[in-house]
């Protein structure tokens, strides 16, 4: 079979092995463009979420490419995302396009609908059961390396003397993992991504902002839906801690706090857990890099979005009381990269000054 | 014997009489804000973010309208009403369920407000408890507590045996509070078209917010079945065409009574009314465009915001039974 997937972030690295070592042909998903908006944005509901429009634009262009079937992740609410497939289906049905999608629901509410679903990728491919088990382990080490790389380019970028060679040579070490084969390998291609990453030259002398990024998992891991913010912000001399990783969110420790945590964090302001995709999340994790001593937080979310938009309407109260300032993007097909980067200009800006007045005033100004 | 204030919006259209009955039962006065007006939308407007939806913007404005009024907001928390979807998980709107804590955010000096958590899943047990936790607030005998939710849910059956004999919730509640000497005479088979209006009750019955759309469609001699007449074995029964449930109580709804009215012989057409911004609806609205598809049903959806005017809405409904018309002309033919 010929099989895609959604993109997100660079994490297709690790999904285009595991489709092409279960024994299918992968359709890489091409970033998501300016094209892939316009065909989503022609074919979704005009009040549907950015990731959704994305989707489907990414769909109708691997569907072209040839893809057969597309996986993806079902859900069961109350945010829209795990009604996507659904109506991603029908769509398609309605085009007249043969692309069937397999939506796996989360395994503890339906172990038999998971199970068949995977059996169904898994034996069209024909590896055996043993076989099977020891890819999907390797993907996962792939996927782990990725996000290790990522996270280092976030701490190494602020300090770049040459504008760029971060991402440059972050894409070196995603290079290194595409081309790794077993769990050895891997480890390998990532400590050699990560030798390559902390070599580069630095300045260390200068001083970066901490900014710590919230939001909903899409906009904020697929670095096309948000213009590349968090690019943006390493070159503007910000040094930024993500929230959540891919596996961080599938349940890996040490990338994410456990949910119990970030829900008693926002108990004080919203008292509800959890109201769907990262509502209550944004809540918590705003208190906690407000505890943790971060300068700023921005949250990223898609217009529209529900869960974001009562966490938007909380995160006033929640930066008054933790004193931390937080500048709130609702994403949008008219969204504009010159938009986004005057806002994080004027908001780095700020966040520079309200810096220094508190170092003033707690009487240790640097000399510089 | 306290002031309570109920926000005359979303849950208030189906489930009023279970509150005022209990509130009442205990010795409480029941306080509602006024009926939506020009200004109770600008004050919502003005109290919520730019990104919220009209209803969350209208109950805002409702709560606001009730400050200095009475002695306690009665703004629960609604997480879920019944067990039901795929995988047993129906809420409401996450909107819904941050309600409460997004009242305290936006709206200053707010009087005391009671965000009793509502989450009936498990069974009915849980509604007594909730009932005890507000009968402890208000400082209420739990034995007269338990006596008068179980009162408000005879009273609330009562209410909804008169939707289901096909009156709206407007009408229903004049019978049930005597300002109709009887039930309405709602036999009147020589109306021209039965159209459905579907949608959620705190958007097709509020007047002001659908610019009388109801009213709209009665005076071009139309009768008006909504999904709130349809007894929750019809609904589903109807439910089961879908390929996954939704995951909200309001949207289930909707789309179900859609689906109903769709397989019927004597409707002529759906009307869907949804909101401006409204999350879920993005999804509902299209999987009723498909199902009308399926069934071709004329279907058409009205989307309502701070600034409709009666005119477009009475244009579209115009041409909507004008094409009727014209489609029934063609099938006699």
């Amino acid at each position: 079979m010929k099989i895609s997937f959604p993109r997100m972030g660079y994490s297709y690295i690790a999904f285009k092995w595991l489709v092409e070592n279960i024994g299918h042909e992968c359709i890489v998903p091409p970033e998501p463009s300016e094209r892939t908006l316009d065909l989503g944005v022609r074919y979704s509901p005009e009040f549907a979420c950015i990731p959704y429009k994305i989707l489907t634009g990414t769909y109708l262009e691997v569907a072209d490419m040839g893809a057969e079937v597309v996986l993806t992740s079902g859900g069961i609410g109350p945010c829209r995302a795990g009604y996507y497939w659904i109506m991603h289906q029908q769509m398609l049905d309605e085009l007249g396009i043969d692309l069937k999608i397999i939506a796996f629901e989360p395994p503890l509410n339906n172990i038999s609908d998971f199970w068949q679903k995977l059996k169904l990728v898994w034996k069209s491919g024909g590896l055996s059961y043993r076989e099977f088990i020891r890819v999907m382990k390797v993907a996962w080490e792939k996927l782990k390396a990725i996000d290790d790389l990522e996270q280092l380019s976030f701490k190494v970028r602020p300090y770049e003397i040459h504008r760029g060679e971060t991402s440059r040579t972050l894409w070196k070490g995603l290079d290194f993992l595409d081309e790794a084969n077993s769990i050895p390998e891997i480890k390998e291609a990532r400590s050699e991504g990560l030798k390559l990453l902390n070599s580069m030259p630095q300045d260390k002398t200068r001083d970066p902002l901490k900014v710590g990024i919230i939001g909903e998992i899409y906009v904020v891991l697929e670095p096309s839906a948000n213009h590349y913010i968090q690019i943006m912000l390493g070159e503007a001399g910000v040094e930024v801690d993500r929230s959540m990783y891919l596996s961080g969110y599938c349940g890996r420790r040490e990338m994410h706090r456990p949910n119990e945590e970030i829900f008693a964090m926002a108990r004080p302001y919203l008292n509800e857990a959890p109201i769907g995709g990262h509502g209550t999340n944004s809540i918590g994790e705003t208190v906690l890099y407000a505890k943790n001593g971060f300068d700023g937080v921005i949250q990223l979310a898609p217009f529209a979005c529900i869960p974001e938009i009562v966490a938007k309407s909380i995160i006033p109260r929640v930066s008054r009381e933790q004193d931390i300032p937080v500048l709130t993007f609702f994403i949008d097909e008219q969204t504009g990269k010159a938009g986004v980067q005057t806002r994080i200009e004027a908001f780095v800006d700020l966040l520079e000054k309200r810096r220094e007045r508190k170092r003033k005033e707690q009487g240790r100004l640097r000399a510089c | 014997m306290a002031k309570i204030g109920i926000p005359r919006t979303l849950a208030y259209f189906l489930y009023f009489p279970f509150c005022k009955e209990f509130f009442d039962s205990l010795g409480h006065e029941v306080v509602l804000s006024t009926p939506t007006s020009k200004a109770i939308l600008d004050r919502g407007v003005k109290e919520t973010v730019t990104d919220a939806c009209i209803p969350i913007k209208l109950y805002h404005g409702h709560v606001a309208d009730l400050i200095g009024k009475v002695d306690y907001i009665f703004a629960p928390r609604l997480v879920s009403f019944r067990k039901f979807g795929d995988f047993d998980t129906e809420t409401l709107c996450p909107k819904f369920l941050g309600l409460p804590d997004m009242l305290r955010a936006s709206i200053d000096d707010l009087s005391p407000i009671i965000d009793t958590r509502l989450h009936l899943r498990p069974g009915k047990k849980q509604l007594y408890l909730a009932g005890q936790e507000i009968g402890s607030i208000l400082g209420d005998n739990p034995v007269q507590v338990k006596r008068a939710v179980t009162r408000a849910r005879r009273v609330q059956k009562k209410f909804e045996k008169l939707l289901y004999e096909g009156m709206t919730p407007t009408e229903a509640m004049d019978v049930l509070y005597g300002d109709q000497p009887g039930p309405v005479n709602r036999v009147d088979d020589e109306a021209e078209f039965r159209i459905a209006v579907v949608g959620y009750p705190y958007i097709i019955y509020d007047p002001y917010v659908n610019v009388g759309l109801l009213k709209l469609l009665q005076r071009e001699d139309a009768r008006v079945y909504t999904q709130d007449m349809l007894s929750a074995r019809k609904m589903a029964q109807a439910g089961r065409e879908l390929p996954k449930q939704m995951f909200w109580y309001f949207s289930n709804r909707a789309v179900h009574g859609a689906v109903y009215f769709m397989k019927q012989d004597y409707i002529d057409g759906v009307i869907h009314v949804t909101a401006f911004a409204c999350g879920p609806d993005a999804m509902v609205d299209r999987m009723m465009e498909f199902q009308a598809k399926k069934y071709g049903m004329p279907f058409m959806s009205i989307m309502v915001d701070e600034h409709t005017g009666e005119g477009g809405v009475k244009t579209r409904i115009e041409a909507f039974l004008d094409m009727l018309r014209y489609r029934r002309e063609r099938d006699e033919n």
